[in-house]
Parts: C-alpha cells; structure tokens; sequence
C-alpha cells in the first residue's frame, strides 16, 4: 500500500496548520450555514402559518373579551357612582326649601361628593320628548329631581338617607338604582363569562392546531432524527436542537399573528376616535365604550404570543423525545 | 465486542428469518458477512447495530447484554459502532462536509479541531471537490463515499458496513476495501455486508455466510 493509498486516520493537525491551509484551498464554503434541524420546510413554512393565524384569532378574541369587560365594568361603574332624589310636588310645598333640604340631608351623609338638583331649563329639556318644547314647569305638577354624585369605593347607608329623606321632606323618595345595578352587574358578568369561555375555547383550540401541527412538522423529519440517534447523538442533544428551530419557527408565527391583532386593535381605535362625531362612531362607542384596548389587553396577548412559542417549542421537544427514547430502548426494537 | 448465541429473529408473527445464530465479533477482526439477496444481512446487521432486538437468543455488545442497557447509556455504545446504511441516510439539507463532521459535532467538538481531518478524510475518498455540495446534486458512488467517510470520520472500535460498494466501480470499490482494511489495522474491527464475491476475493478474511436465515462461518 503505498502513501496515497492509506487513509488519513490518526492525523492530527496544528491549529497553526489548519488555519496556514484552510483559505488556499476554500474556494466555497464548506458550511451551509443551516442549522442540523432542516429551517426552509413545506411543512415548516405551513407551521409558521397556521400558528400565526391561530395567534391572531386568539388574540383577537381575547381583546374583544378585555373590550367587552371594560366596558361592562365602566358601564357598572358610572351607574353606581349616582343616585338619584326625586321630590314630587304637593299644593303646600315649597319645592325649592325641599331641594334645599334634601340636598342638605344628602350631604351630610359620608360618601357622598356633591348633590346637583336639575334646574328648570334641564328638567324641561328632559321632558321634551314626551312633553313637546316650550314647557313651563309652573304650570305642572313635575317632580324635581337631585343627582347625588358618591365617592369612589364609598356607599353612604341609603337606608338611613331614605329614612330621614321620607321624615324631613314630604314626598320625597330615593332612587339608589339597585335595581339597574344589579340586572347590569348580572349582564356584564355574563358577557364576561361568555367571552372568557370564548376565549378559552380559542386557546383550546389554538393549542391543540399548534401540537397537530408542530407533529406535523415534526414527522418530515424522522429521517434526521434517526441518522442523528445512529451517529451518536443523545436525546438531550437531538430535543435541545429541535426545541429550540421549533421555538424559533413558533416565535415568527406568534409575532406576526399578535402584532397583526394589536395594529388591528390600534387602527380600530383611531378609526374610533376619529369618527366620534358620526353615527356610526356614536353606535361603536355606546357598545364599546372608545374601542380602546387597555395596557392589560396588550399585555395578554403578548403572554398569548410567548405562550403559543413556547408551546410549540414544548411540543417538538416532547416528540422528539419520544422518538429518541423509542430509538434509544432496546426492549422496544 | 460482539457476540450472539442462538440468537432467533421473526418479524410479526412470520417464520424465523434468522435460527439460532452463534458467534462473535472480536476485538481487531475482519470479516465479510454474505449471502444470497433477502437471506437476512441487513436485519443481522441490524441486530448487531442494536435497532432490532431478536426474538429469542442472547446478544452482548461491549461486555454487556444488549437487554440490560438503559436508554441513556444507548448513545455511548453507538459512539463506539460507525455504521454504513445502504441507503446512505445523508442528511440532504447539509453539505456533504457537514454530514460526514456530524458524529464529531453531536459531540460537542469544536469545528476547528476537526476540520482539517473532515477534509483530508473527504480528499480520500475523492470527494475533496464535492465537499461544499448537498447529498441531492451527488452521484450513487459519491453518496456511499460520503456515507463511508462519515463513518470512520471518529475511528469507531466497530465498524458495520451494509453494502459499502454497491453503487461504485471496482478501482473505488478496492480503495473503499483499503481504506476498512487500514482501519482494520488501527484496532477496528469491521464486519462488510456484501454479495460481491470478487470484492471478497481480494482479502483473506472470515466470511459468515446467510443462508436460508441460518450461519455458516469460514474462518
């Protein structure tokens, strides 16, 4: 055997050698810069597509729910934040000594900001619809009503203010709009638990699609995996390889699908405010509120974005350690 | 290294392809395995590579019965067997430098360490041009070189080859048959699955012959 015969096994180069040879006899690179895990995909490609619009869906979904809950919670807020005192009149009443004493007894109640009586011209205006412009108030026997504005987060004792209202001011009666309260308190926990259960029923969804489809993907590349068993490569290598291409695979899905869901949130909300003056900004923004997402909402879909990644990650990282603990049992084979 | 004792492989509920095999791959050995095409090389190269366990027999590798490894302790016994497939299984998203470092690289090796070895591997076996291509645009031939650098790329302590040169033509194929006979001389022991009879013809060495799932050794 001579010298060009014998294979070049045992031979070990310098540092100083490699470098010294290596760009005479580079003409092409010899790396193709690809990761041992295939990136550019049929497979691949759907992947990142399916995730992104299963981001997007359930963001979507979960922004409507943030809107609707808001909403609800303003809706509740604004309502519970008033009551209301209403003083009909009798032949011996002198209405403005009983606004006067009513809103006396308000006021000395703990909780409550500031009592505004409707003056003639609102309270005119109120009536409008039913009773025709030009009315004079004189001329008919109109209650008069008091908006009693609380404090945040204090509710005065209503019993009380209604007891001494009812003894102090003769025909007067309270309005502390439980009733209202309560029904709207129902409805906006409903909608919540609607859209909360919509919602969950989009993540169930969304992450059963991404394992589906992360399996998918996972099976074009069966072949890599065993040649990567066969040349000696342990489960911990081969999962860590494939979970982090299917991390990054999921991240570019989840960022287009959540930043596609949040500049769709934020062009609605310019839209809306833009056109607060028109009908059909008007009918949004009674439902809606101004179609403004909050900082939480943001915030969600972001944690949905590293959910559904990491999800992704978990899952390639999971088959694929079954694969190789397949491969790797004997008993098995 | 190696050693079966009647040692029975059936697949399902078929009959046996392989009875009661017995022998041993020693340390430093040489042999051709050979038989008539479908008379059970591969699935005994597979039973020696441990991806098949049989359905009977006992097989040890490396001291240890092939039942009692655990899992983890697989990818080391693997280390130490290189395997030609006769399909070759390069990896086609890789260039052919790539596939044949990947046993260094899964590792934890450092590129510069072994490139020039990967290289002057690839020069050997006449792929020192094609070394920056895929596995798709190369030939049948240059695959199984590709395949057989791979291979010896780490000098395993056994080397199992299922057809090492069936797709090359004779000057190449008794280079391929140097190149196992010198790793054979470094310590390797190397088991060559062939049907090829004048690539046996060229070396002197212990031939287990498969017939009708039953072994016959001619040392």
């Amino acid at each position: 055997m001579t010298d060009k015969d014998k294979p070049p096994l045992k031979k070990k180069h310098t540092k100083e050698q490699t470098e010294r040879v290596i760009p005479k006899r580079q003409p092409k690179p010899l790396r193709s810069g690809q990761s041992i895990v295939p990136r550019e995909t049929v497979a691949g490609t759907a992947l990142v597509f399916v995730i992104a619009i299963m981001t997007f869906l359930a963001c979507l979904t979960l922004g409507a729910v943030s809107m609707v809950k808001d909403s609800a919670a303003k809706w509740q807020n604004d309502i519970s934040r008033e009551v209301t005192i209403q003083i009909r009149p009798f032949d011996d009443l002198e209405m403005e000594q009983a606004i006067r004493d009513a809103s006396q007894i308000a006021l000395a109640f703990d909780g409550v900001s500031k009592v505004t009586a409707l003056n003639d011209k609102e309270t005119a205006r109120l009536l409008e619809p039913w009773l025709g412009a030009g009315l004079q108030l004189d001329e008919l026997p109109v209650p008069r009503l008091l908006t009693v504005t609380l404090n945040d987060g204090k509710r005065p004792d209503f019993e009380e203010m209604r007891k001494q209202l009812e003894e102090k001011v003769p025909g007067s009666t309270l309005d502390d709009h439980r009733t209202w309260v309560d029904r709207l308190t129902t409805m906006a926990l409903t909608m919540v638990a609607i859209g909360t259960s919509v919602f969950l029923l989009m993540m169930a969804a969304t992450i059963t699609t991404v394992i589906f489809a992360t399996r998918g993907a996972m099976a074009g590349n069966k072949d890599v995996v065993d040649v990567l068993h066969f040349v000696g490569a342990d489960s911990r290598f081969i999962s860590r390889e494939f979970q982090n291409h299917f991390l990054i695979m999921g991240l570019k899905g989840a960022t287009c699908g959540a930043v596609g869901a949040i500049i769709l949130f934020i062009v609605l909300g310019l839209w809306s405010s833009s056109s607060l003056a028109t009908p059909e900004g008007d009918q949004i923004s009674a439902l809606f509120g101004t179609f403004a997402l909050s900082w939480s909402g943001y915030f969600w879909m972001i944690v949905v974005l590293i959910v559904v990644a990491f999800l992704t990650a978990l899952t390639s990282s999971f088959t694929v350690r079954r694969q190789v603990n397949n491969l790797q049992n004997y008993r098995k084979n | 290294m190696i050693s079966f004792e009647n040692v029975g492989l059936r697949y399902g509920i078929g009959r046996e392809v392989l009875s009661d095999l017995s022998f041993q791959v020693a340390p430093n050995s040489f042999q051709f395995l050979t038989g008539p095409s479908g008379a059970g090389k591969t699935s005994l190269l597979r039973l020696m590579l441990l991806s098949l366990s049989p359905t009977r027999g006992l097989v040890k590798v490396f001291g240890k019965e092939a039942a009692s490894i655990k899992p983890e302790q697989m990818p080391i016994i693997r280390r130490k067997i290189g395997v030609v497939f006769q399909d070759f299984r390069l990896l086609d998203h890789l260039t052919t430098y790539e596939n044949v470092a990947l046993p260094l690289q899964v590792r934890g090796k450092m590129e510069q360490d072994y490139r020039q070895d990967v290289r002057d591997l690839l020069d050997w076996v006449g792929l020192g041009d094609r070394m920056h291509v895929h596995p798709p645009v190369l030939s049948g031939g240059e695959k199984q070189r590709a395949a057989i650098a791979r291979a010896l790329i780490d000098q395993p302590d056994v080397l199992l080859a299922d057809e090492p040169t069936g797709n090359v033509d004779p000057p190449l194929a008794r280079r391929i048959l140097r190149l196992f006979i010198e790793l054979h001389r470094s310590g390797t022991s190397v088991v060559i699955a062939t049907h090829d009879l004048s690539l046996m013809d060229q070396y002197d060495a212990r031939r287990l012959v498969l017939n009708s799932g039953r072994l016959q050794i001619y040392d």
